[in-house]
């Protein structure tokens, strides 16, 4: 407990640290290229009070999780399929490769081109652009189950649910949850892109405005809700439920 | 009424025949080891009994109504379960499964233990607890493959007391391979030895002596060495 403690104020401690080296910064530059963080915090509150923020805000973080749990649920899927069967994993190899290695930019494109500029484009483009990534992830811990637990749950007949949830699932948890996490931080950077190019709203698309007024306070405090909100999700959610998943290993 | 009756007329493994021609039963309630040299498909047999093998020319019939328990060479729980999660894991109704679970731990002396981590027990209670998940089912058939290895004596001879206290008050068939021919006499009501692969019953021994026997003892020492005078290359496989 106490180390979580300080584990946590360090963490705020270091986020501090940051901001004030900002402060300093800012204070050497031209206000109009590299305002403070006083300066963002007051335009943050602004864009908040006005109700624009918060509605960008929401609109981008519903792709966020339409196109993080599509990824989770379609990667996961062919991961265990790849890792578990050879004639899969021979089959589906090639292509695989390829998808982790086309643009995100590419994709979206495309997307946009023959789905049309629509909501499902949008984040049918965001979630293509992950899933390969969910696909290795899953498949290296799929290759990694251990067949002598497998085999308990096989010689005591354990009905499928329930060896999948508590047999099997277990020790994809690690995998999973790295590619929950690295998955959270591509995505949104995705979706503000996708937003740029073809949607008009949600964050990426204030974004583009912001660029074309020069607005860079703007950009910033954006910039910043979303970061924190970011931070808030893994805070909240992701540690926690990782801790939980981990008390077994301490 | 035979609790397991086997006739398996070929086993092969990686194109090897293991498994030759290999006929037995084990009566209801009846406690049988399985003796044979190395390598010689012990562990194979007892994963074809317990259907985590088919691919074999034979039959292998059970009549325990698939309640079976089954104890491998290590103890095999889930890290991520509870002492007591890992025995309700197993169990048919989970309703009513961790009161059950507690209780059989409480059984083999693990009562206190039950929300433990398998890492934090030791390996004697780590197969405590892989004991009381094998008797939680009620099996009619028990399998066991060499369950007790890699402990040392008085650990491994605390968990033969304690397997046939559970033996005497729940009565499952138990087929028991081993090794060990002092472990065989000590514990089984008939021992099984076979010959190297590919295997076939050599010898079907009814132990003679009454129970409760000490693996130590001096009528189980004399017993060993009358069998080995009798049979000097028993114990690899042969008759003569």
């Amino acid at each position: 407990m106490i180390e979580r403690l300080r584990a946590e104020s360090l963490r705020l401690l270091s986020l501090l640290g940051f901001a004030l080296a900002w402060q300093i910064g800012a204070g050497f530059a031209d206000p109009a290229i590299l305002p403070g963080p006083a300066a963002v915090l007051a335009e943050l509150w602004r864009h908040s009070l006005s109700g624009e923020l918060p509605q960008h805000l929401g609109i981008t973080l519903a792709r966020v999780a339409a196109a993080f749990a599509i990824a989770m649920l379609v990667g996961s899927a062919l991961g265990m399929l790849m890792g578990r069967s050879r004639r899969f994993d021979a089959g589906l190899d090639g292509p695989l490769v390829l998808a982790l290695n086309i643009p995100a930019l590419v994709t979206i494109i495309l997307c946009y081109i023959w789905f049309g500029l629509t909501e499902a484009a949008a984040v049918t483009a965001v979630a293509i652009n992950k899933i390969p990534m969910v696909v290795v992830g899953v498949r290296e811990g799929a290759r990694a189950i251990d067949r002598q637990l497998m085999a308990v749950a096989q010689a005591y007949r354990l009905p499928r649910l329930r060896t999948l949830r508590r047999v099997y699932l277990p020790q994809l948890y690690p995998y999973l949850m790295a590619s929950a996490r690295n998955g959270l931080a591509l995505i949104w950077k995705i979706v503000l892109v996708v937003e740029l190019l073809g949607r008009s709203d949600g964050i990426g698309f204030q974004l583009g405005i912001f660029f074309q007024f020069f607005d860079i306070a703007g950009i910033l405090a954006y910039t910043l809700a979303f970061a924190a909100v970011i931070l808030l999700v893994e805070a909240l959610l992701l540690r926690p439920l990782e801790r939980r998943l981990n008390a077994w290993r301490r | 009424m035979s609790a397991l009756s086997i006739a398996i007329q070929r086993k092969l493994f990686d194109g090897r025949e293991v498994l030759g021609d290999l006929q037995f039963s084990v009566a209801d309630g009846e406690f049988v080891a399985l003796l044979g040299p190395s390598g010689c498909g012990k562990s194979t047999l007892l994963n074809m009994v317990g259907g985590l093998d088919a691919d074999y020319a034979g039959r292998i019939e059970h009549l325990s109504g698939g309640r079976l328990g089954f104890m491998f060479q290590e103890p095999r729980l889930m890290p991520w379960l509870s002492a007591r999660d890992n025995v309700a894991l197993v169990c048919d109704d989970p309703r009513g499964a961790a009161a059950a679970a507690e209780a059989r731990l409480a059984e083999v002396g693990l009562g206190e233990r039950a929300t433990a981590w398998p890492q934090q027990l030791s390996g004697g209670q780590q197969r405590r607890v892989a004991l009381a998940r094998a008797f939680i089912t009620e099996p009619r058939l028990l399998l066991m493959d060499e369950p007790f290895i890699s402990l040392d004596a008085p650990t491994a001879a605390a968990l033969r007391e304690q397997l046939l206290k559970l033996w005497r008050e729940h009565a499952p068939a138990v087929l028991y391979v081993t090794h060990d021919l002092r472990e065989a006499l000590a514990l089984a009501d008939r021992v099984l030895f076979l010959c190297d692969a590919p295997a076939r019953v050599l010898l079907d021994y009814r132990v003679p002596l009454p129970r409760p026997r000490a693996i130590d003892g001096a009528e189980l020492a004399e017993l060993r060495a009358e069998l080995l005078a009798r049979y000097p290359n028993l114990l690899s496989g042969s008759l003569d």
